[in-house]
């Protein structure tokens, strides 16, 4: 049964809406990531869930009772800005301390509290410091230690990485994860960086334009993205055009010179959709140009030009000659590895 | 070569600073060091000024109990503005910054729009309001029975205090007003979800983070508040002298220049030490938080 209860919640800022009939139904533990271009109104979500933006239309519930109608300040959500906003005028351990004191915790319990929480966040010894005088990592993890020390319900984090650098935010999404799995909080994370997403999340929430587009394991949504948003937004991809000709015997679909038994139930045109380290490069199939060639270390980027207009492949820095730039090549992948959409034809 | 080069790099500071720095020192420096002179001259009804050093005049000040009274009443009046000016302008602030767009555009107008129109003005305007029998305001209530007798505001310190924190409060709410834009937008949030109430967030978040601002506006105010002359002068007049108007009357009434300078380098004396010690007090209390 669900914990925590999304049901067609939506919001509009005078006639602008931006977010729409959104249903989502998180499990107890889980960690949930919303995923979006700027602006798709992951924030407006994650604020209506807090309790500072009350939604125009639905219901927002946590454990069966209605969460809207509680007061935020008594909603017992730990909360984690993209800003951190910390206060600025506390000590690191005054600021993990203020959900505890608001709580009226035993002086003793609270120091024994806080201290644990920034140890667990790895910022034993740093009681002292305030704020202003700490590096980004380390105040997000005061952040993340203030939200977490009040045994929140669910901790909403709201882009909490995005400012760090790719290192730290490498270590931290590692570090997160680890402190999710251990307390077992469930978790909703906002970003709109797709391997954070997947890296960390147990189900990722694809949203476009106030609406979802997807909601599935990082894996269904990359490898079966249910639109062109999806596919696009998760990672490189390659649209190639084809069509599925159900005049021959077998059906087949076709594009360019590559061509596979047809899946069923489409016909007529279509959009092709392959992850570009799916492809490989073999005897027959789509005719391609390789156009550049470049070494990225474990693999190698290839960018052609194919009957099908511009296709991108990646290959396993195996071992194994590659292609030069200017060869001419043959692009081949299992029916089972690409998706296939209806295409409108314009 | 390169040392007459870095020679010449030295030198351009200076040379490119001259003119403001010559204007600084022709017109600030110079007649304030001809003040401080002044005051050590001696001065006689008939005889004028004479250019010697006495210490005449500071001994004057020193003993004569009037001039002790004097700047004990400035200095009161400046601290009580300066009070009312941080009780009423801080949470005007608070308020202003929590109004929506064009709520807030207009009031920001209001609150300074009086920085527009002339310190004389304003206080006038007291005085019509509450000036003796025919001010406006005693008028309407002394004719509805309210009161007797007119408000007592002029010539009254409560009078100077409320028209000074008037012409003030500007400088209050504009101060506080930068130290709020300087706050995390998600502060109160932040506080709100770890389960503040409202008092708790004001009290425990808001006032510690905009105390600086409050004490930078109370310095400003309270300097202008203590050498302000249009506002006492006209409300005060005669009979109520602060420093501003003492110094006044003593060199253009009296034309006793010596003791009007002494007054008057008494006063920014004064109101340094105290604004510069005020100021290092701030800076480190808060040098933990606000580097
Ligand atoms: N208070 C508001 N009034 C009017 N429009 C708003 C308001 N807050 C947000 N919006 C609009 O709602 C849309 C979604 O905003 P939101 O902050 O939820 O985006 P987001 O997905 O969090 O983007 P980002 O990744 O940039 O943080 C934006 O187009 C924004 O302009
Ligand atoms: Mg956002």
């Amino acid at each position: 049964m669900a914990y925590l209860e999304l049901d067609g919640v939506a919001k509009q800022f005078g006639a602008q809406t931006v977010v729409d009939d959104f249903s989502l139904a998180v499990g107890k533990g889980e960690f949930i990531s919303f995923l979006g271009p700027s602006g798709c109104g992951k924030t407006t979500t994650l604020q209506m869930i807090a309790g500072f933006l009350d939604p125009t239309r639905g219901a927002i519930r946590l454990e069966d009772k209605d969460l809207t109608a509680i007061h935020p300040a008594k909603r017992g959500l730990g909360i984690v800005f993209q800003s951190y906003a910390l206060f600025p005028h506390m000590t690191a351990a005054e600021n993990v301390a203020f959900g505890l004191e608001m709580r009226n915790v035993p002086r003793n319990e609270l120091a024994e509290r806080v201290r644990a929480a920034l140890a667990m966040v790895g910022l034993a010894g740093y009681e002292e410091r305030h704020p202003r005088r700490m590096s980004g990592g380390q105040q997000q993890r005061v952040a993340l230690a203030r939200a977490l020390v009040i045994k929140p319900s669910v901790l909403l984090l709201d882009e909490p990485l995005s400012n760090l650098d790719a290192k730290l935010r490498e270590e931290m999404q590692i570090e997160l994860r680890q402190i999710q799995r251990t307390i077992g909080t469930t978790t909703i994370l906002v970003t709109h960086d797709q391997n954070e997403a997947m890296s960390l999340s147990d189900r990722i929430v694809v949203m476009s334009q106030g609406k979802i587009e997807q909601i599935g394991t990082p894996q269904e949504t990359y490898e079966k993205p249910v639109s062109a948003f999806v596919s696009q937004f998760l990672g490189k991809t390659n649209d190639f055009a084809g069509t599925i000709d159900r005049t021959a015997i077998p059906a087949r679909l076709v594009a360019g010179s590559w061509s596979a038994p047809a899946p069923a139930g489409l016909s007529g045109p279509v959009t092709v959709s392959i992850r570009p380290e799916r492809i490989g490069f073999g005897d027959e199939g789509l005719g391609a140009k390789i156009v550049t060639r470049i070494f990225q270390g474990n693999h190698w980027l290839f960018q052609c030009d194919s009957e099908c207009g511009p296709a991108i492949v990646i290959r396993q820095n195996d071992g194994e000659r590659q292609p030069a730039e200017g060869d001419a090549v043959r692009l081949t992948w299992r029916p089972e590895d690409m998706s296939v959409r209806a295409r409108t034809v314009t | 070569m390169s040392g007459l080069a870095e020679e010449r790099n030295a030198r351009a500071p200076w040379a490119l600073t001259a003119p403001a720095l010559m204007l600084f020192v022709g017109v600030l420096l110079v007649p304030l060091a001809m003040t401080v002179m002044l005051s050590f001259h001696d001065w006689g009804q008939y005889k004028g000024i004479e250019p010697v050093f006495i210490l005449k005049n500071w001994q004057e000040i020193a003993t004569d109990s009037y001039y002790a009274e004097m700047f004990w009443r400035t200095f009161r009046i400046a601290i009580l503005t300066t009070l009312l000016t941080a009780l009423l302008g801080a949470p005007e602030a608070y308020i202003l910054n929590r109004m929506s767009g064009r709520w807030k555009s207009f009031f920001l107008l209001v609150i300074l729009g009086p920085l527009l129109i002339s310190v004389v003005a304003r206080t006038l305007g007291w005085a019509l309001l509450f000036g003796g029998n025919n001010g406006l305001v005693n008028k309407l209530l002394m004719s509805a029975g309210v009161i007797r007798f007119p408000i007592p505001f002029m010539f009254t310190e409560t009078g100077m205090v409320v028209a000074l924190a008037h012409v003030m409060m500007p400088f209050m709410v504009l101060s506080v007003w930068a130290a709020l834009q300087r706050l995390d937008p998600q502060i109160e949030n932040a506080a709100m979800s770890l389960g503040a109430g409202p008092v708790t967030i004001i009290r425990r978040i808001i006032m510690p983070q905009i105390m600086p601002g409050v004490l930078s506006g109370a310095i400003i105010v309270f300097s202008l508040s203590a050498s302000a002359f249009a506002t006492p002068a006209i409300i005060g007049g005669r009979r109520l002298k602060v420093a501003a108007t003492l110094a006044y009357d003593e060199f253009l009434n009296t034309l006793n220049w010596p003791l009007g300078a002494a007054v008057a380098t008494l006063l920014l004396v004064a109101l340094v030490l105290i604004v510069v010690g005020s100021n290092a007090l701030i800076e480190r209390r808060y040098a933990e938080v606000f580097r």
